[in-house]
């Protein structure tokens, strides 16, 4: 199972480094949330406004505006990369069907002449669906989520 | 600088060549002379937002921000006062508070580098050594001064101040446009705002004033935000259930594409001074889903008529010139902070209403999270714009900016008044400010 779990964390951060984003979709469940805290420790995403705190209505809405022809902010186009540290397993619980595992990760997002670096730790929450992993929690602790930050127009 | 000439500086005509009654010249927003000339000039008469007293609720609490470019902190005092000081030590200049926000320890500030002490209301407490100075002329130096407070007014809870001794008294600047203020904070059925939530600061790679002017633009939303909002509206549309209220994102997303019929009669409210707010008759605010128990709350509070009197007002933004925007209706405002000619920060701070359920502030951080934040995809497409007018106006083909639309010769005399929205009348009313405010002490040279 571990091994699965690290393979999940990879493969996850390859479809969206790959722009495969409906194969990244596939990989939510129907209750995922996609999280990025604007501050440590933040106990959730309701009383305190995140940079992410996205449902899967949210996220469809998000990829289908990728693939906009009027998306003006990427009609040059942005392009990211992952690289990930070896992802820990922090929780493997079987009988509550539920995994959770740490990765810290650096995160490059370029357009044409201009590149933002960012760092951080991601927790994702997996859960076993009809015989395959899927992501109920994604949530991203970026180490400078207090900066003042340039648009960040793909997903971490 | 070396030999570049100075075009503007000492010359007021030359500054009030660069706004005509229907057209601004670009150095408005490319020039660095003229962006130098704002922070010392413009910057320093109006009346600035500092922070929220909230924010320092009791005495020796600070926070740190800047005004044009000075650094300043706004601190409560013993006395229960908020007051804003320059954050620099009278010695040296060494900052005195180097957090964004904390406490004083001792009930007073004490620079790091040499040890002089300040009382909360910025005089000067102790030097240690003092003997050091006996027979200088320390005594009727600045040094000796102290802090000099910064004026400042406390409107409600939001701070104001104006560096400069010079310039409108702060109810002749902001006159009727604090109406605004007044709706956002009778929002609590205890008529009173608390900052909540978090602050996002976005790092905008245009000049500030491409910002404030788009906050009363009701001619973009439908073309800029078509691929987020009108996507949003559309996916809804697919996967929705038709018979059960849309989600809070979905309502907050989809009337940014309305129709310009709906931008036009929403109508734009323009003051004198910059001062100027879309959403007389209605706003993409106006139809948010009913919460129940804070519309109770509200009618307990103020009676049936008033509370619904207060609700009914759905104001879009209102611009407080040249560096507040805020959202009564969504308790979110916008700080504008110039950082260089073509370099902005925008800080979104959100509010709790004392007294309303959480579901209000979760109403609140939802909207800025999709609207405000470096992350959001309707914040893209604006930047995206402003960027592309920082580097579009390089093009010597036409020096000139158009705001023509529904310009009339009357202005001449003024331009407050109501007008359908999609006017450009409130751009107008910040250039004719920003002339004035450029101007005000730089004489006749």
């Amino acid at each position: 199972m571990n091994t699965a779990l690290v393979d999940f964390v990879y493969r996850e951060a390859r479809l969206l480094d790959e722009k495969r984003f409906d194969e990244w979709y596939g990989l939510l469940t129907e209750d995922v949330r996609y999280w990025m805290p604007l501050t440590r420790g933040q106990p959730d995403g309701e009383t305190f406004t995140s940079l992410f705190y996205e449902d899967k209505l949210l996220l469809k809405v998000r990829i289908e505006r990728l693939r906009h022809p009027n998306a003006f902010s990427q009609q040059q186009p942005s392009f990211c990369q992952h690289v990930l540290q070896q992802p820990t397993i922090e929780t493997s619980d079987p009988a509550a069907n539920h995994y959770v595992t740490r990765t810290p990760f650096m995160y490059f997002e370029t357009q044409l002449d201009s590149q933002l670096v960012l760092a951080g730790v991601t927790y994702h929450h997996l859960t076993v669906i009809e015989g395959a992993l899927r992501m109920r929690l994604k949530k991203i602790e970026l180490v400078n989520c207090d900066a003042a930050l340039p648009s960040i127009e793909l997903l971490l | 600088m070396g030999a570049a000439m100075s075009r503007y500086r000492n010359s007021p005509q030359a500054i009030r060549a660069l706004v005509r009654p229907d057209e601004v010249h670009r150095d408005v927003y490319l020039d660095r002379e003229v962006f130098d000339l704002e922070m010392e000039q413009l910057w320093h008469h109006a009346w600035l937002y500092v922070g929220h007293d909230s924010q320092v609720p009791d005495a020796g609490d600070f926070y740190t921000t800047h005004l044009a470019r000075d650094p300043v902190i706004m601190i409560r005092g013993s006395d229960g006062r908020v007051r804003v000081l320059p954050n620099r030590c009278a010695h040296k200049g060494t900052r005195l508070a180097s957090a964004v926000s904390g406490k004083c320890a001792g009930g007073m500030l004490r620079c790091p580098y040499h040890g002089w002490t300040y009382r909360l209301d910025g005089t000067l407490r102790t030097v240690p050594l003092k003997s050091g100075y006996d027979g200088t002329a320390f005594a009727s130096s600045p040094a000796a001064q102290g802090l000099p407070e910064v004026s400042s007014v406390n409107y409600r809870g939001f701070v104001f101040a104006r560096l400069s001794n010079t310039g409108p008294a702060f109810e002749d600047y902001f006159g009727e446009s604090l109406s605004s203020i007044d709706n956002m904070v009778e929002r609590s059925p205890e008529g009173r705002l608390e900052v909540a939530g978090g602050v996002l600061r976005y790092l905008h790679d245009c000049n500030w004033k491409m910002f404030v002017e788009n906050l009363n633009d009701a001619m973009h939303p439908m073309v800029a935000h078509e691929s987020s909002a009108g996507t949003a509206k559309r996916t809804w549309e697919s996967v929705g259930t038709p018979e059960g209220p849309a989600p809070m994102v979905i309502e907050q997303f989809v009337p940014f594409v309305n129709n310009y019929d709906f931008f036009e009669k929403m109508g734009v409210k323009v003051y004198a001074n910059g001062h100027s707010y879309t959403g007389v008759n209605f706003s993409i605010h106006s139809k948010y889903s009913h919460i129940g128990e804070y519309e109770r709350r509200m009618e307990q509070a103020y009676g049936a008529e008033r509370a619904r009197q207060i609700l009914g007002e759905a104001r879009h933004n209102t611009v407080y010139y040249p560096n507040l925007t805020i959202k009564g209706a969504i308790q979110a405002i916008r700080v504008a902070r110039p950082l260089a000619v073509d370099k902005t920060l925008i800080e979104s701070w959100t509010f709790r209403l004392v007294g309303a359920p959480d579901e209000l502030l979760a109403r609140t951080t939802t909207y800025s999270r999709l609207i405000n934040a470096p992350t959001s995809m309707v914040g893209h497409d604006d930047l995206h714009c402003y960027r592309s007018i920082q580097e579009g106006l390089a093009s010597s083909c036409n020096e000139w900016v158009s705001l023509h639309r529904n310009h009339s010769a009357a202005e001449a005399g003024g331009i407050a008044g109501t007008f359908g929205a999609t006017n450009e009348a409130p751009m107008r009313g910040q250039y004719r400010a920003w002339a004035e405010l450029m101007t005000l002490s730089m004489g006749e040279g």
